[in-house]
């Protein structure tokens, strides 16, 4: 092991100090079974840093009231602070106007929001929708469903056995049918970065519309809508350090103007009579109810408390952090990393010889380390890779050298325990 | 660590390693899948019943250490029993896997104890680690399934 380069765990060159960093994060400082945590379930949720803790609190404590509706100055407070959070979030994304900016529950929603409206419309007999065979059930499912109402086929990118999708593929499955490609940026199972500025390209090409599944891009890497030029950019806000509840549906305004409405309600609407209803303008015209509005604070508090640490520093530290995971596991005997793209965000996915994931998983926890074992809600990635589940150890910015060391040693028991 | 041994007791082990009756049972008049999606343990349940007694039985699937080795200890448990005596060993087991183990058997009917259960007992352990139940009482569920000869697969969800 000691040919393996440990990242330098107090401040490096560029400033990057983890362990100030850690103090920003309050469940991380607790032990589990009597060890310290070692939190590597990221791609599932993040912790919370303290500042979006904080900012719940305080909306909750003094701003509490419902929005675009009352005239008294807590509600005002609530609609300032929501539309507040709405432009900090656009500036993070880079998105051209906050009518662009669409709350949902998760990306979840925003990709079912998406087929429901959009694929309800631009979606006919015999067309066909194009993803991928590394998306989330989540970006599998709703186009399924719509597939299925509409006579509409699934087209699916294959992967390589690096997990890497087969770009001449793509290309080839764009047709005149093709009404939407929709595809990660990044694999939740395997952590593949996908090819995602050719696959916009390529989809324009052909005058085809892009939906970008984002959920675990945005807490990895800087996000530019404009530059990346997608139609619809999904996120969740607990996977960027921020609440449960809450996510962001990007779309570009002259696309979101010609859907109609996703659900109706109050808020959605201008004016309502029993013969006729007439919609309210973007982006409440997604927004039917009342929001999860301290959501909606906490996920631009957290967006903010990234971009004050630097998305480029977040991104060069974890893949640091990958880089060493990924050493110190391949040289842990009978252990095979599944998904070994060229371009990898911080996940390592893996399976170990004749020990079941879900033993292994049970066996990290008892030694501290939390990670997920299963499918990870992707079951054609498992199937595509021969195998019924993996452990998945996904790494966040606030993750260590020493706990990833923790982490293979652990590995290293649940062998010992279970193998041989 | 020592938790984590009364999890993965020896029989355990050994049972994963070597699974007892871990093959197609042909000529089976009784079959189940039971799965599990959370982690996806899948199994298939090959019952011969003849005149109300389990004269074999047999499985195949993929799953975790527990759920294998409780599938292995189960068919071997059931061979020979009677389908009602079965039941009454499900039960017993079910109660095992699931009790409170902070609360002991205060009731002192030994239920929850793993008593009258035999060689299952070593299950016992299983309690202490909640999301880990559904793997020992997924070949149980799917046991039931091919008895009452239920059409569509067995879920722990």
């Amino acid at each position: 092991m000691s040919t393996i380069t440990r990242p330098s765990r107090a401040a490096d060159a560029t400033g990057w100090d983890v362990e100030r960093i850690r103090q920003d994060f309050p469940a991380l400082h607790q032990q589990v079974h009597g060890k310290p945590l070692v939190y590597l379930d990221n791609a599932a949720t993040t912790q919370k840093p303290q500042a979006v803790i904080d900012a719940l609190t305080a909306y909750y404590t003094r701003d509490n009231a419902n929005i675009h509706r009352g005239v008294h100055l807590l509600s005002e407070r609530a609609t300032d602070a929501y539309e507040s959070a709405r432009r900090r979030i656009q500036r993070h994304l880079n998105a051209a106007s906050p009518r662009e900016i669409v709350f949902v529950r998760q990306a979840t929603e925003a990709i079912n929001l998406v087929a429901a409206s959009f694929g309800r419309t631009a979606v006919g007999t015999g067309d066909e929708i194009v993803i991928s065979a590394i998306e989330h059930h989540a970006n599998i499912v709703p186009w399924q469903m719509l597939c299925e109402e509409k006579g509409a086929r699934l087209k699916v990118v294959p992967v390589d056995d690096r997990g890497d999708l087969i770009m001449d593929e793509y290309a080839r499955l764009l047709g005149p049918r093709t009404r939407l490609v929709a595809i990660t940026q990044v694999s939740n199972a395997l952590g593949t970065i996908t090819p995602i500025e050719d696959i916009v390209r390529l989809a324009h090409r052909e005058n085809i519309p892009v939906l970008v599944d984002g959920a675990q891009a945005a807490p990895h890497q800087a996000v530019d809508v404009q530059a990346l030029d997608c139609d619809f950019f999904v996120f969740s806000g607990h996977k960027t350090y921020g609440p449960t509840g809450i996510g962001v549906l990007y779309g570009k305004e002259s696309r979101l103007e010609r859907m109609p409405p996703y659900q109706g309600g109050g808020d959605m609407i201008k004016l309502v009579t029993f013969e006729k209803t007439i919609y309210n303008d973007l982006p409440y015209k997604f927004e039917a109810g009342t929001p999860h509005i301290a959501g909606a604070i906490g996920l631009a508090t957290a967006l903010d408390y990234m971009a004050g640490l630097g998305l480029d520093r977040i991104a060069a530290w974890e893949h640091e952090l990958l880089e060493y995971g990924t050493e110190l596991l391949q040289a842990v005997p009978g252990l095979r990393l599944i998904g070994t793209a060229r371009r990898k965000a911080a996940v390592l996915s893996f399976v170990l010889d004749g020990v079941h994931p879900h033993d292994v998983g049970t066996i990290l926890d008892h030694e501290g380390v939390a990670v997920r074992a299963g499918h990870h809600c992707a079951m054609p990635v498992m199937a595509r890779f021969g195998v019924p589940a993996t452990v998945r150890a996904s790494l966040g910015l606030y993750n260590t050298p020493a706990e990833l060391e923790t982490l293979a040693t652990a590995v290293r028991t649940a062998r010992e325990i279970i193998g041989g | 660590m020592s938790e984590l041994r009364e999890l993965y007791q020896q029989v355990i082990l050994d049972h994963n390693r070597k699974p007892r009756n871990f093959r197609v049972l042909e000529g089976a008049n009784r079959t189940a899948e039971g799965y599990n999606p959370l982690c996806g343990d899948q199994m298939k349940l090959y019952l011969n019943v003849e005149d109300g007694v389990i004269k074999d039985a047999a499985f195949q699937g993929k799953g975790c250490a527990i759920s294998k080795a409780s599938a292995s200890l189960m068919t071997a448990g059931v061979i020979g029993k009677r389908v009602d005596e079965a039941e009454a060993l499900f039960q017993r087991v079910h109660a095992m896997l699931t009790s409170d183990s902070s609360h002991g058997d205060s009731t002192g009917d030994g239920v929850g104890t793993g008593e009258g259960v035999g060689k299952l007992a070593v299950f016992a352990g299983v309690r202490e680690f909640p999301s880990r139940i559904k793997c020992a009482v997924l070949p149980w569920h799917t046991l039931r399934a091919a008895l009452s000869r239920a059409a569509e697969p067995v879920s722990t969800e």
